[in-house]
């Protein structure tokens, strides 16, 4: 998965796709399996990304990586008792309106209104946290000053972001990573988590689930939520139905920015332990490494060795995650310091220059046309902490190829910068024409099946495993569903 | 290298199934949202188990050119919450009245036996009427049945009708492309009833008046895609993230295709994240940089460089070369009227020799009279309407003078006005001498008063700034800085930025714009002001060029078909269509609490501008330039009916009769006497809008002299004196209005006032067709599902109520009678060349004569025993042709065709006709008779087109096969329309529209005086309020405005400039109740504060605040964020009351909306009429709802109560 931040909007519509589909019924008003954050910020739950409140993800070890506070040791002595878990005010309170006042309420001597009460206590009450409530904000003393991110910026340097010549906000739309090294499936002390072999998705079986909720604790995400009314815990579940029919998941399908997009990536399961178990610096390199070009002979070789479809290998060699991803080195992960090695990669944003005032008069000017992106509003450092895990180089280098196909393409359609500037800027980020015309189609003008390019599930054959599958197509949706039931 | 493997087993995931079982869905429908969004997205409704459960975008759009990224998906946040709305505790189920009322009428219908006389007796007995009318808002509804609801609507109707005249019947719904059926249900049932509709997109502020002011048209943009094309683009008052949710990736897109992108927003807004530069201008002083810009591009691109590109667009395409004179004003020189050529002895006898005007010839420097004039449109010759560089009287070709630098008789010191410091400058033009019936005169071009204007010397001697860096003069980049906050560099940057990208690409600069800059006092001259920058550039009428104005979904592609049919045309003549600003200005009795406008208005001093805009509006009236219903101070048919008892005998003699009468004074015009019982506006419909809160500009007074009910208002009349035609009551009625009916889905503040609540079928539940400028394509509503509850389709309400209305007739109004109809001079109507300088008949400065030089009066005959089933047919008059915008085309074979068709016809007196009993053969006969989706109607209207200019153009209609698509055929795929000569883009081969690609690659002129895109705007009224040339003026500042005169300023409270700019969680106030939004948001729409201005008030983030004026106040929480400027305000346009309101500490009572604090305020050279492209169109021309310019005092509450 790929999302382009330099496109994002920050409407939410994905979140909503998604909360319409899955999450709208009691137990789950509180989750948003997708949401979307402003960054600067502190998201949601709030403050998610510090591990020292939570205890997410995983820790380096001489050998292996190990559970940062929920190992099976620890976390069986803390079974009853899980304190690194998020809490109700960590999330928000639901509330909902009274409306029937409105049409209930007799003849008075004021007009009637509909009073927002507490999901919870059912009481009149005045709302203090949302899932978005920082939506937008930026500078503002509770929320984006209390960003995380901000732990190697100086004092003098993260109010400067705040004024005027130097303010900015992009978005962060979040969904689980289905990463490769998940710290959640391995806290599940029911046995209930699992990855899909043929996907990659992640899973909280809802039958086997007993809601211990270290998934919630142990996802240094927090993309794992417990749901109260059924006593088990739900996570996205990248829209399976969906993509086994052969369309995007909610989320992607309605993201208007189209930012998203969806490809196989083959890769070596061997070098997960150690890749999640490196060097910090070494994080983003060793996850790279991990997956293989689709199109190496020997790859394929063994590819079909372990049974996998032509018709998969196809999509990954297909697949835009690939070229954005190891292609062209333009897309990273989201804290890969939580060592999980997500599967989702983000492009990150370009943002205006910065400007400066003198006597009140702001003054934003550049010597070309656009300015070095050392100039561009938000610190480095701020995006490497987290796409990065700290290094700074890796930042720049991808937004200065991002740079260079924009050079590159405005010498071609308007011929006011000079060539060997476009020369250079190609030069100096490795690119050739040719690979910045590709980055430059697959990021502006791709359709919906260049986007997402889904490998056929297969489904015959998944059913066969468990019933003729003959059988199965006379007799599906037939039966009694059921929903889950609290404990086993 | 190995693989991962399941290691769980293929048996214990068969709970998967829990998953899929809820995805499963048993059908799909193709519908969207009727919502004033401009988005027009088709979506995908699922349907599971009978019930709606959520919706997904709909990807199947027609492809455009390869090159252009695609429109898929489109769907916001919002569209995709709307499922909630469906089954919500806010919907509106059964039909509501307000308790009160059904108790008194109840009584009386017992007493009197019957609906009629209970009405009656309840509007004649004051006390009665009084205390339903206090009750307005303040709860006790009661479900009612369909029958009663619509036998109380229609004795209403009928009584008003009968006692004082049907135009005392009115209903506003908005932006009729959003849902055409739905609007047309109520337009077309008033319209046959006589009533009146009120216009919304001038009212809501969206209208661009300098549209109108330079290319004669209401609006024409490029389609989003468009933007993709552009090189250059500058983003003012439009925050695409926010409110063009689906559009903004073409703006994202072409970034990486090398676009640059400098946005200008006061707050870092959602958009600011795109641009390569932001710009925090000062709120408001857009103009201000935008005059520098041209400054900088009129000095180095057209006077030092002398682009090729530039000059001969300029020449060609504007009327830069067209001759103004010189006039001597006390002993100064100053710029006055374009030229006429039938001053000059060459041109002196031509037809409509005031209508067309003069160039310089460069070949033998004589004069020509250029075609392609308005009285070449007008005029009797054909294919003289035409930009060719011909003659327009001797056909011989001639090139334009662009300027008279080179080749002048004297240079005169002219003088030239800057209103931001009230200064006069007196600046050196290149002039000739021309000879002239009236004796020798100077003249020079509109581009070197351009050039003088914006302080481009050229050499020439006068008060000329001698460098960018002169802060002293206008229209440096040093003399905005102060304006703008934005430094002289930046705007040195930009402007070399923008003129070598529109040079090297001949035209691609693009300003995408929007209410953010539409809704300032002095929207027009800042438009104006940026579109110098683009004109002078050529980058109008060019693909990824052009003024891209989004503020409401104003197109209604098929305009044609849809016009006749929405306003009864098919059945009779003239309508009664309402600018509604004035309207509700007079009615609502805010002309009262208004000060003189030049208070707050920079005009220069004349007799003119120093009015009372009540006075005004009452001139406008009564010279045709503005429509005002009532009419009369009387029963039209009574006034017709005393006309014949003194003898008219012909409709001439009852014009005639109607002349002398309110010459005399016998009779008077209700808008000089608003406050008199005959004047009252009495019943109202309201439908697919939120009339009395969203839009309601002024809301308090709306509450306090529309429903008579209470409100928050506390500011003091101050017209009494100033006004000197309208009467002044010691007394302001409340409550004039009898009945208030809203037909709707959920209840809003409107629901919450009306007095009869109808429940209207959302958009899941309706066949319907929607069309916008954000894209190319037509696309349907429709019924995923049948309406639920008791609810109905806005076609099936309005068709019952015409129903039971005809129904009630048939036993108190029987029989047929004349109605008049006052109708003012009309832009693309052969009238619109009727006045060229103001004089007022009724002050005796000339003859009243209808249709020119006053109001034309048309004749109507109504029948309203006869409504439903008009209603329910299309009348014959289809077969005399269709058309827009002054073009027509041939319709009389599609009306017989459809009358083949047995299974769609109705019957009235024993005739057939096609029949429109129901919402799809509505949409069916819009379809079948426009020129947008009837390719061999395009065909046709382009074939009479060549007739007019002489140009060839039908290859870029269909061909001649008379086939549309039929609604069945949308709900299957969106269609994209054909060219059409109504419409001034071009779209063939999958090119994106842009605006005015037609006239410039066609060379059809626009719909303006000279033909030309104008520079310069000659009309006395603009003369005289300083507004012929590009220029600046401040805001007016809140202490002029009036506003603030009782509102105490106490401990740590500010006043802040509020502005209420389109949010994130709401279209409008739709969707901001649904729990989605509300979730994601802040649970209502707070007030934006700066991190400075919150700590002088002592105010933290999510604290309960006051915001409030004289005229009213609206309570909610702040939010404090560094992101929002020092001095400003935002509160997102628009809360509603009906959620999260608690009471006012300051007033006591529950506090409001956003209009709570808003009231009218207008610009008087706005109602200037029956001038070319100055006359008036429905939606198209007069003064706006402007509200930008509010100020309010902001303080913390202390004790918050519900």
């Amino acid at each position: 998965m790929v999302f382009h931040l330099d496109k994002c909007i920050g409407c939410h519509t994905c979140s909503i796709a998604c909360k319409n589909t899955w999450t709208d019924r009691k137990g789950a008003e509180y989750m948003w399996w997708n949401n979307v954050e402003t960054k600067p910020g502190t998201g949601y739950p709030t403050k998610w990304e510090d591990q020292d409140i939570y205890g997410g993800g995983w820790e380096k070890t001489k050998k292996n990586p190990k559970l940062k506070s929920a190992g099976k040791k620890k976390g069986l002595g803390n079974i009853f008792f899980n304190p690194k878990l998020p809490a109700m005010d960590d999330y928000y309170e639901p509330w909902r309106y009274r409306y029937q006042d409105l049409f209930d309420a007799p003849e008075g001597d004021d007009q009637p209104t509909a009073m927002p009460v507490s999901d919870i206590t059912g009481e009149v009450m005045t709302p203090k946290s949302g899932p978005n409530w920082d939506d937008d904000f930026s500078g503002s003393p509770d929320y984006a000053r209390k960003d995380v991110n901000f732990k190697n910026i100086s004092k003098e340097e993260q109010e400067a972001m705040f004024m005027l010549e130097r303010m900015t906000f992009f978005y962060l739309p979040r969904i689980c990573n289905h990463c490769l090294n998940p710290a959640c499936v391995a806290a599940c002390p029911s046995g209930a988590m699992y990855k899909r072999g043929e996907d990659g998705i992640v899973l909280i079986n809802q039958k086997k689930c007993r809601g211990w909720r270290f998934c919630v604790s142990a996802c240094p995400y927090k993309k794992s939520y417990y749901n109260w009314k059924t006593g088990k815990s739900e996570k996205c579940i990248l829209c399976y139905p969906r993509l086994e029919t052969d369309q995007a998941p909610a989320c992607m399908h309605s993201c208007v920015g189209r930012i998203r997009y969806l490809g196989v990536m083959l890769y070596d399961a061997d070098k997960i332990k150690d890749a999640a178990n490196t060097e910090e610096k070494e994080l983003v390199k060793e996850q790279m490494d991990i997956y293989l070009d689709p199109f190496d002979e020997e790859v394929i070789e063994q590819a079909k060795k372990a049974g996998i479809a032509d018709s998969t290998i196809e999509a990954a060699q297909k697949s835009p995650v690939w070229k954005f991803v190891k292609e062209w080195g333009l897309a990273l992960p989201l804290h890969p310091e939580f060592r999980t090695i997500p599967n989702l990669f983000y492009v990150p944003p370009l943002l205006p220059t910065m400007a400066s005032t003198a006597n009140n008069i702001y003054e934003s000017t550049s010597d070309s046309l656009w300015d070095s992106i050392e100039n561009s509003r938000l610190p480095m450092e701020y995006l490497a902490s987290l796409f990065s895990a700290g290094d700074k180089e890796i930042i720049k280098q991808v937004l200065k190829k991002m740079m260079a196909v924009r050079i590159h393409r405005r010498n071609k359609t308007v011929g006011d910068m000079p060539a060997d500037e476009s020369l250079k800027a190609l030069k100096d980020t490795g690119l050739t024409e040719e690979i910045a015309d590709a980055i430059f189609r697959l990021t502006s003008i791709p359709l919906y099946d260049e986007r997402f390019v889904i490998p056929p599930a297969h489904r015959e054959e998944a059913i066969e495993m468990l019933q003729d599958t003959q059988e199965y197509k006379g007799e599906t949706g037939l039966g009694f569903t059921e929903k889950p039931k609290r404990g086993l | 290298m190995s693989w991962i493997k399941d290691i769980v087993s293929p048996k214990t995931r068969h709970w998967e199934e829990f998953y899929r079982n809820r995805f499963h869905h048993d059908k799909i429908v193709r519908s969207t949202h009727g919502v004033n969004c401009t988005g027009g997205c088709s979506w995908n409704i699922h349907v599971k188990d009978g019930i709606v459960v959520w919706e997904t975008q709909a990807l199947d759009y027609p492809a455009l050119e390869s090159s252009l990224p695609p429109y898929e998906p489109r769907g916001c946040q919002r569209g995709i919450s709307f499922s909630w709305y469906l089954y919500s505790p806010v919907r509106v189920k059964y039909p509501l009245i307000r308790g009160a009322l059904m108790d008194l009428f109840r009584d009386l219908k017992k007493e009197k036996g019957n609906a009629y006389d209970a009405w009656k007796a309840l509007q004649e007995d004051p006390a009665k009427r009084e205390r339903y009318q206090k009750a307005r808002g303040k709860g006790g509804f009661r479900r009612l049945n369909w029958d009663d609801a619509l036998e109380i609507i229609a004795a209403a109707n009928m009584y008003t009708v009968k006692k004082y005249g049907p135009d005392r019947i009115t209903g506003f719904s908005p932006i009729p492309a959003m849902s055409m059926i739905s609007y047309a249900a109520g337009s077309r049932f008033l319209q046959l009833m006589g009533g009146v509709n009120l216009s919304f997109y001038d009212w809501y502020c969206d209208l661009p008046n300098s549209f109108p002011e330079i290319w004669g048209e209401q609006t024409d943009v490029a389609e989003s895609a468009d933007w993709y094309n552009a090189k250059f683009v500058a983003v003012m008052g439009a925050n695409l993230g926010m409110t063009r949710t689906p559009d903004v990736h073409f703006f994202s897109e072409s970034r990486h295709n090398g676009t640059k992108t400098v946005v200008f927003s006061p707050d870092f807004s959602m958009v600011s994240k795109y641009a390569d530069t932001w710009i925090p201008i000062h709120a408001g002083q857009d103009g201000a940089f935008w005059m520098a810009v041209t400054h900088v591009l009129l000095q180095e691109f057209h006077h030092e460089k002398r682009v090729p590109y530039f000059i001969e667009y300029t020449k060609r395409y504007t009327d830069s070369p067209y001759l103004v004179e010189l006039k001597e004003l006390d002993g100064k020189y100053v710029p006055d009227k374009l030229v006429r050529a039938n001053r000059v002895e060459k041109y002196v006898n031509i037809e409509n020799g005031d209508w067309k005007f003069l160039n310089f010839d460069e070949l033998n420097h004589q004069v020509v009279c250029p075609s392609g004039s308005a009285g070449h449109r007008w005029g009797s010759k054909d294919r003289k309407w035409n930009m060719k560089f011909r003659d327009g009287e001797t056909d011989e070709k001639y090139d334009p003078v662009l300027s008279l630098l080179k080749d002048h008789d004297e240079i005169v010191q002219a003088e030239f006005t800057e209103f931001a410091s009230s200064k006069t400058w007196l600046r050196g033009v290149p002039v000739r001498s021309l000879k002239t019936k009236d004796g020798r005169i100077k003249v020079t071009t509109v581009y070197d008063l351009i050039m003088a204007q914006y302080g481009v010397s050229r050499g020439l001697e006068g008060e000329y700034p001698k460098s960018f860096d002169d802060p002293k003069y206008s229209y440096t980049p040093a003399w905005q800085e102060i304006y703008s906050g934005t430094g002289k560099e930046t705007v040195k940057q930009f402007a070399r930025e923008w003129g070598k990208t529109a040079e090297l690409t001949k035209g691609k600069c693009m300003i995408i714009i929007g209410a953010g800059i539409n809704h300032w006092y002095h929207n027009n001259l800042i438009y104006r002001a940026g579109t110098m920058a683009l004109m002078l550039t050529g980058s109008i009428g060019v693909q990824g060029g052009g003024m891209n104005h989004y503020v409401g979904q104003e197109k209604l592609a098929p305009v044609d078909s849809w016009g006749m049919m929405m306003a009864g045309k098919d059945w009779q003549g003239a309508a009664r269509l309402q600018q509604t600003p004035i309207w509700h200005y007079m009615h609502s009795d805010q002309w009262r609490y208004d000060g003189n406008q030049s208070d707050y208005n920079t005009v220069p001093e004349n007799d003119l501008s120093a009015q009372h805009t009540a006075d005004l509006i009452v001139k406008s009236v009564k010279n045709g330039w503005m429509p005002f219903f009532p009419q009369y101070n009387k029963h039209n048919f009574e006034i017709i009916k005393e006309a014949e008892e003194k003898g008219a005998k012909s409709e001439e003699d009852i014009k005639q009769y109607i002349v002398d009468a309110v010459k005399s004074g016998d009779l008077k015009y209700t808008v000089e006497d608003p406050d008199d019982e005959m004047s009252f506006p009495r019943v109202w419909f309201i439908w697919r809008g939120n009339a009395l809160m969203s839009s309601a500009k002024g809301h308090e007074f709306f509450l306090r002299h529309y429903l008579g009910t209470h409100d928050n208002a506390i500011a003091e009349e101050s017209a009494k004196g100033k006004v000197n035609d309208v009467k002044w009551h010691e007394k302001a009625p409340r409550g004039k209005m009898d009945l208030i009916v809203d037909l709707n889905f959920r209840m809003d503040t409107s629901a919450l006032y009306s007095d009869i609540v109808l429940p209207a079928a959302s958009w899941y539940e309706k066949d319907d067709l929607n069309s916008t400028d954000m894209h190319s394509f037509i696309h349907p509503l429709s019924k995923a599902i049948a309406p639920v509850w008791e609810s109905k389709s806005d076609w099936a309400i309005f068709r019952e109520i015409a129903k039971k209305t005809s129904e009630l007739a048939a036993e108190v109004l029987p029989g047929k009678f004349k109605d008049l109809v006052n109708t003012p001079i009309a832009h693309d109507s052969p009238g619109e060349i009727a006045q060229s300088g103001i004089n007022d008949w009724s002050k005796g400065e000339c003859e009243a004569i209808p249709g020119k030089t006053m109001h034309d009066i048309k004749f109507v005959e109504r029948d309203y025993t006869q409504i439903h089933q008009k209603f329910i047919s299309l009348g014959e008059n289809v077969k005399n042709g269709l058309g827009a915008h002054g073009n027509s085309y041939e319709s009389a074979d599609v009306y017989e065709d459809m009358l083949q068709d047995a299974k769609h016809l109705s019957r009235l007196e024993n005739k057939n006709y096609p029949s429109l009993k129901e919402d799809e053969e509505m949409c069916n006969a819009i379809l079948k008779l426009s020129s947008l989706t009837n390719a061999g109607l395009s065909k046709r209207a382009y074939v009479n087109a060549e007739k007019k200019t002489g140009l060839s153009l039908q290859e870029l209609g269909g061909d001649n096969h008379i086939h549309s698509v039929n609604f069945k055929d949308l709900q299957a795929q969106p269609r994209r329309y054909n060219n059409s000569p109504i419409w001034s883009g071009l779209m063939h081969k999958g090119r994106a529209y842009s605006a005015y690609t037609y006239n410039v690659e066609r060379l059809v002129p626009w719909r303006t005086l000279t033909g030309r895109q104008h520079f310069y705007l000659d009309h006395e009224g603009y003369i005289k309020f300083g507004e012929h040339l590009p220029t600046y003026k401040p805001s007016p500042t809140p202490e002029v405005y009036g506003e603030l005169k009782n509102s105490v300023v106490e401990g740590t409270a500010k006043v802040l400039n509020v502005l209420t700019p389109h949010g994130k969680w709401h279209i409008h106030s739709t969707y901001g109740d649904t729990l989605r939004m509300l979730t994601l948001s802040r649970g209502m729409e707070p007030c934006w504060l700066s991190e400075e201005d919150a700590e002088e008030m002592g105010i933290k983030d999510n604290d309960w605040v006051e915001v409030f004026n004289d005229n009213g106040v609206y309570c909610t929480r702040a939010c404090v964020s560094a992101r929002i400027p020092k001095g400003v305000s935002i509160v997102y346009h628009s809360p509603e009351r009906t959620y999260s309101a608690p009471k006012s500490e300051t007033r006591g009572r529950r506090g409001g909306g956003h209009n709570s604090f808003t009231r009218l305020h207008f610009k008087p050279n706005l109602l200037m009429g029956g001038y070319g492209q100055f006359s008036y169109h429905f939606n198209y021309w007069g003064p706006v709802g402007v509200n930008r310019d509010t100020h309010c005092v902001i303080r913390k509450m202390d004790k918050v109560k519900f």
